[in-house]
């Protein structure tokens, strides 16, 4: 564990070190780092003590197919498997599927169309039913339920023909190819088909509160508003789990949080973790394990593309060459976040390391837009053809750190000549009808862009997925570029990695010529848990702490 | 009586109906809704939204919407939560009891405490107890509750390790002692303003007894000092304090949501303020009816007591 305990300038954690050598070009995928199941495996198994992980959410969805949070994920890993995971280099690793499909072992025919998966035999449910492939079948079936409040059909509306062949072997067939969808397997929990889809109202099922799954851990008791209590479970036929109660807290505050991390209450900081504020001093607290983990999120300054302010390349490119990013990050954001010229995390496979590097430069910026024809009008902000360089910037409004960003970033605007009026909203009007139906000039917000560790980026970048314009989807920039579109399609259909990463490179660089957004930086969030316990690892391909909590252990 | 009795339930019950429509009719025209917080999901579309919203019955008119949840609940349906889809009544009644823990404790201490320092300091008017409990109370009610119970935590939890950092109890030991050392830190910190408050009460009003003429005569026909005090001033003095203390009891459902943040305990307040993050409009619909139900029926009991006791008091 001593390699995840430093900070990001010093010496870089893993993941940073990912980060860096793939800014280098050197290559993105290593072989130096066994598996971590493989590192345990020779080891003995016993379930013992007691932890407690810290959410300031607390969950409250255990039906994992219905509307939910990232933190509601952090109980599902838990109790559920997916047919196989995500692991933090990106790569699929076997759960409830003894093997992962893919176009080489025929899992999934080279057009697509074909899959066939084969499943782990033995495996029992929570409540000692064998888990057998109808409950796959039930599961896909469920997710595409007219009456069930399935939270996401996406990929589960194309599979057609579902058919059991044995109880360890299901097959079906996709009605197009649709490459996204092995990470979006991956983010499916298999639930049973007893307790959830051979129910009258599966929406009101007992099992929606008391869930059974046939993960790592079962489940013991809700106290709504306190805590979660679930049990090891000796019959997990993975590695782990290694402890017998696992807690989850809700504890609402951050400062009590990182409080009673200090006093020991908490073994585990989990989601929304320590302040940044408290960075500092979290690092220097004895006993316990601090360190910096990029997250998938990017932060970016978000145009509305139909404004006609926007609709010149120019003015984008003068805009971001007036933004001094290092200085938000090292003045603003405790020098934490990494600055990135893409959507896509620095540490995902599909990562392009090549794209031009921003530099503040307001000369520059100044010469783009005397070059454009924007010249100063009589009240000193400049225009062109009758249209005033003057927008408004929103975001949500109590966000103390972007509201500081805003008026930085408002001052460099203003000695070019550019008005920009900061008009901030409540985060239920924000991120409403305002945000979805593209209402706003400008928007600082963090998006992360991916579905898990998937490239595809057709619900941000597609020229009809933007609901303004009655599509559906969060192209909220009103982004339209043929060439995008074409490219997200054919993106769509590769299913050999290697082939498929020149297409997202591609996108990436006509992105960042494009500018429909202004990269600022990825985010970064210090983590902490107590010093003796094993595998705490960060996934930058999921959306929670808990993502591998079978392996936790204390040494 | 009886007349006065049914015209006070029907007033009551039109005031309900009063309040459940207005209170539906804000929470639904705020802005967001129990579907927003989804909104920047990774892969969430509008599409999916709607779909959702339309399968929980949240895209009917509001007037409907009021017509079918105030029906059911006549029928005894408080409806389900939003979030966790737990019946209503039940999500109450959990928080209730973690609520009444610590807002009970700290409410009798205040209360035993307020009353004596306010007694004592009337009494040995101008006392160096007197001005040194004046002086603490004055710092007492302008402390932010949230600051005082931080500090409490730094000092009694993590540097001296006597007491736990928050929680109504050590999951697993779920016995008495285990939650009365977790109840010491809150209670206390949340009876500190409280104690302040009741001793000013309390000292004033006992000034105001003392005073007076009877127990001038009392003092006349030679009973002694003490009983003068506990007989005659302290008696007179509470009969504000009780109704002082009967019109605080609703706002124990309110639950310290400060306290209740700082120390992690699954109060009512908390409660209120998830539940209104969330736009759980049911548990937020539950919450206040059962409210105004409290309040409305404590304030007729109230009115009826005092009906009984003063024949000045007339009904009808």
């Amino acid at each position: 564990m001593s390699d995840e305990q430093h900070t990001i300038l010093t010496r870089p954690t893993r993941r940073q070190a990912l980060g860096l050598m793939a800014l280098g070009g050197s290559g993105i995928m290593f072989s130096g780092l066994p598996g971590i199941s493989q590192a345990l495996a020779a080891s003995g198994k016993t379930i013992s003590g007691q932890l407690t992980v810290g959410f300031s959410q607390e969950p409250t969805v255990f039906n994992p197919h219905m509307p939910h949070i990232e933190v509601d994920d952090g109980v599902h890993f838990a109790l559920y498997d997916s047919l196989f995971s995500v692991d933090p280099e990106g790569k699929f690793v076997p759960g409830l599927a003894s093997q992962v499909p893919t176009v080489e072992n025929g899992g999934i025919s080279a057009d697509g169309l074909q899959w066939k998966i084969k499943l782990r035999d033995g495996v029992k449910w929570h409540d000692g039913k064998p888990f057998t492939a109808e409950d796959v079948k039930a599961t896909l079936e469920l997710l595409v339920d007219a009456n069930f409040r399935s939270w996401r059909k996406t990929g589960h509306d194309l599979v057609r023909d579902l058919t059991v062949v044995s109880p360890t072997e299901i097959t079906w067939r996709m009605e197009k190819p649709f490459a996204p969808y092995p990470s979006i397997l991956a983010s499916t929990f298999i639930t049973p088909k007893h307790l959830l889809s051979a129910t009258a109202d599966p929406n009101n099922a007992p099992f929606n509160n008391a869930p059974i799954g046939t993960g790592p851990f079962k489940w013991v008791e809700r106290v709504a508003g306190d805590h979660i209590l679930l049990a090891g479970n000796p019959d997990y036929y993975g590695d782990g789990p290694y402890i017998d109660k696992l807690i989850y807290k809700y504890v609402p505050d951050l400062n009590v949080m990182y409080t009673q991390f200090k006093t020991g209450d908490i073994d585990v900081v989990g989601l929304q973790w320590i302040t940044p504020d408290h960075y500092d001093e979290a690092k220097a607290l004895e006993g316990k394990v601090v360190n910096v983990v990029p997250g998938s999120t990017v932060e970016s300054f978000t145009f509305n593309m139909e404004r006609p302010q926007f609709k010149d390349p120019a003015v984008r490119e003068a805009l971001y060459a007036a933004i001094d990013k290092q200085s938000i990050i090292d003045a603003l954001y405790y020098g934490l976040p990494a600055p990135t010229e893409s959507y896509m995390p620095q540490q995902s496979f599909y990562f392009n390391p090549n794209l031009p590097k921003h530099a503040y430069d307001m000369a520059k910026a100044k010469a783009l837009l005397d070059q454009a024809g924007w010249k100063p009008g009589a009240d000193g902000i400049l225009a062109k053809d009758g249209t005033r360089l003057a927008f408004t910037c929103s975001t949500t409004a109590g966000n103390h750190i972007r509201e500081q960003v805003q008026q930085y970033i408002q001052q460099s605007f203003k000695e070019l000549g550019v008005e920009m009026t900061i008009s901030n909203l409540p985060p239920a009007v924000m991120w409403g009808d305002y945000w979805m139906l593209s209402k706003f000039d400008t928007v600082i917000v963090g998006l992360d862009f991916l579905t898990g560790s998937d490239p595809d980026t057709s619900d941000y970048f597609r020229s009809t997925s933007s609901g303004a314009k009655g599509g559906s989807g969060q192209n909220n920039w009103q982004y339209a570029n043929p060439e995008v579109d074409a490219l997200l399609t054919k993106g769509g259909e590769i299913f050999v990695p290697e082939e498929r990463k020149a297409v997202y490179l591609k996108i990436q660089d006509i992105m960042r010529k494009d500018l429909p957004f202004l990269p600022l930086f990825q985010y970064a969030t210090v983590r902490g848990h107590k010093q003796g316990i094993d595998n705490v690892l960060a996934n930058v391909n999921v959306r929670i702490d808990t993502w591998n909590v079978a392996t936790w252990r204390r040494a | 009586m009886l007349n006065y009795l049914l015209n006070r339930l029907g007033q009551s019950l039109i005031l309900l109906l009063l309040v459940s429509i207005i209170g539906f009719a804000v929470l639904n025209l705020a802005p967001g809704g129990p579907l927003s917080q989804f909104a920047l999901t990774p892969g969430m579309t509008r599409e999916a939204m709607d779909r959702i919203a339309h399968q929980m019955g949240l895209d009917r008119p509001l007037p409907i919407q009021y017509l079918d949840w105030i029906w059911r609940l006549l029928q005894g349906d408080w409806g389900k939560s939003y979030r966790d889809q737990q019946p209503v009544l039940q999500i109450i009644s959990g928080h209730l009891f973690a609520t009444l823990l610590l807002m009970g404790t700290s409410m009798v201490i205040s209360i035993l405490l307020g009353t004596w320092i306010g007694i004592r300091g009337a009494t040995k008017r101008y006392s160096l107890f007197d001005y040194t409990t004046s002086v603490a109370a004055m710092v007492a009610l302008s402390i932010p509750t949230f600051w005082f119970g931080m500090i409490a935590i730094y000092v009694f939890a993590l540097r001296l390790k006597w007491l736990p950092a928050g929680s109504m109890y050590t999951i697993g030991n779920e016995s008495f002692s285990d939650y009365a050392i977790h109840l010491v830190m809150p209670s206390l910190v949340l009876a500190l303003v409280d104690i302040a408050v009741w001793s000013r009460y309390m000292r004033s009003a006992t000034l105001e007894v003392i005073n007076q003429d009877f127990i001038r005569t009392a003092r006349a026909k030679g009973l002694s000092e003490g009983k003068v005090l506990m007989k005659h001033v302290v008696r007179n003095a509470l009969i504000p304090m009780i109704t002082l203390a009967g019109l605080q009891l609703p706002t124990i459902l309110g639950g310290a949501l400060v306290t209740e943040t700082v120390f992690t305990w699954p109060g009512m307040g908390r409660l209120f303020l998830d539940s209104l993050g969330y736009h759980d409009y049911p548990v937020v619909m539950g919450l206040l009816m059962f409210s105004a139900i409290l309040v409305l029926a404590g304030s007729l009991i109230a009115d009826l007591f005092v009906a009984i006791a003063d024949p000045r008091v007339r009904l009808g």
